[in-house]
């Protein structure tokens, strides 16, 4: 099978959120490779070695200290080698203005955190099937919008 | 004489790419590699180009795969993308019976290595496709939504707003106005 894999980052300061998003994605069907960051920089900083095998998708929450997730987002969609990934923010916030802004600014998925592990799971499991399918298919990348 | 060590770690997804790349560079054609393990060519390789990238990959221990279920379930994309492209087959058939007659298999069988292989049903997929094609007939703003409905096989305009916002998240008016305001302002950044 030529996609065996869906390699993952996850850029998160809070460290709790990083353990949930990680024993969720290893309770799904789907095989994934996590890498996990403490913030936008640590994740940036990443993305741009050179010869790094980038990720499928990245995960960003909006507030984190030093380099936020709409940093990353814009840093992301203006770096020639990184603008096509794919990028999910998961964030707390569920105001309308922040999602449309997000989505304007190039984010292909907007995830409000859920507050229940099982919830979490079925979106996390959700936004990676349909990505499965993203990678797999022609399907356009330029019109991907997700909310869940 | 004096004896020393070193120690070494090693990132094998590096390693693996430095090799494709060497070895993919030595053949003189075009190519892609996505991160896993999957090379794109710009064109289809030669029968002699095939052999000889085996036995240079083999020499590293990499294998070509040949699968033949991977081979279906692109024959089953391909087919989903066909039937929903075509205006006519729609009316006609149910699409259980038109995959399962072009394909030649039964379509519990087809369902089985979809879902196998995919992680998710060939009924979704027809979705997720249907709403692709939608969202490209909304962007080109030359038809209604209804017309869209209509174009798409879907029994009401409703029924089609329903699994836009099932399958996005977003009705297909929010849709519309992110991809403009997204269109809009990297016009300004020019």
């Amino acid at each position: 099978m030529p996609l065996h894999t869906l390699n993952i980052a996850l850029a998160d300061d809070d460290e709790d959120d990083r353990t949930l998003f990680k024993e969720a994605m290893n309770e799904i069907r789907i095989k994934t490779k996590l890498s996990l960051f403490n913030n936008g920089k640590e994740l940036m900083d990443y993305l741009t070695l050179p010869n790094v095998i980038l990720p499928e998708i990245v995960f960003l929450d909006l507030n984190m200290p030093i380099k936020n997730g709409m940093q990353c987002l814009n840093e992301i969609r203006n770096h020639p080698r990184l603008q096509e990934l794919l990028v999910a923010i998961y964030s707390t916030s569920s105001s309308e203005a922040d999602i449309e802004e997000t989505f304007v600014n190039g984010a292909n998925i907007y995830i409000n955190k859920p507050n229940s592990f099982g919830a979490l799971k079925q979106a996390i499991e959700k936004v990676l099937q349909i990505n499965w399918q993203y990678h797999t298919s022609a399907l356009n990348k330029d019109n991907f919008l997700l909310r869940i | 004489m004096q004896l020393m060590r070193i120690y070494l770690k090693f990132d094998f997804n590096l390693i693996c790419k430095a090799v494709l790349q060497e070895q993919l560079d030595a053949l003189g054609m075009k190519y892609t590699i996505h991160g896993f393990g999957e090379i794109e060519f710009d064109r289809r390789p030669t029968d002699e180009e095939e052999q000889e990238m085996a036995s240079l990959l083999g020499n590293y221990g990499i294998e070509i795969m040949d699968d033949q279920q991977m081979a279906l379930v692109q024959r089953i994309k391909d087919s989903v993308t066909e039937w929903i492209m075509d205006e006519e087959n729609p009316k006609l058939y149910n699409f259980s019976t038109y995959l399962s007659e072009k394909l030649d298999y039964s379509y519990t069988y087809l369902s089985s290595v979809f879902s196998e292989a995919t992680y998710s049903s060939i009924e979704n997929f027809v979705i997720l496709k249907k709403i692709d094609f939608a969202k490209s007939l909304i962007l080109e703003n030359d038809l209604t939504l209804t017309e869209i409905a209509f174009k798409l096989n879907y029994s009401s305009v409703s029924h089609l707003s329903a699994q836009f916002k099932k399958t996005t998240g977003l009705t297909p008016s929010a849709f519309q106005k992110i991809i403009l305001k997204r269109k809009e302002r990297a016009l300004n950044r020019k």
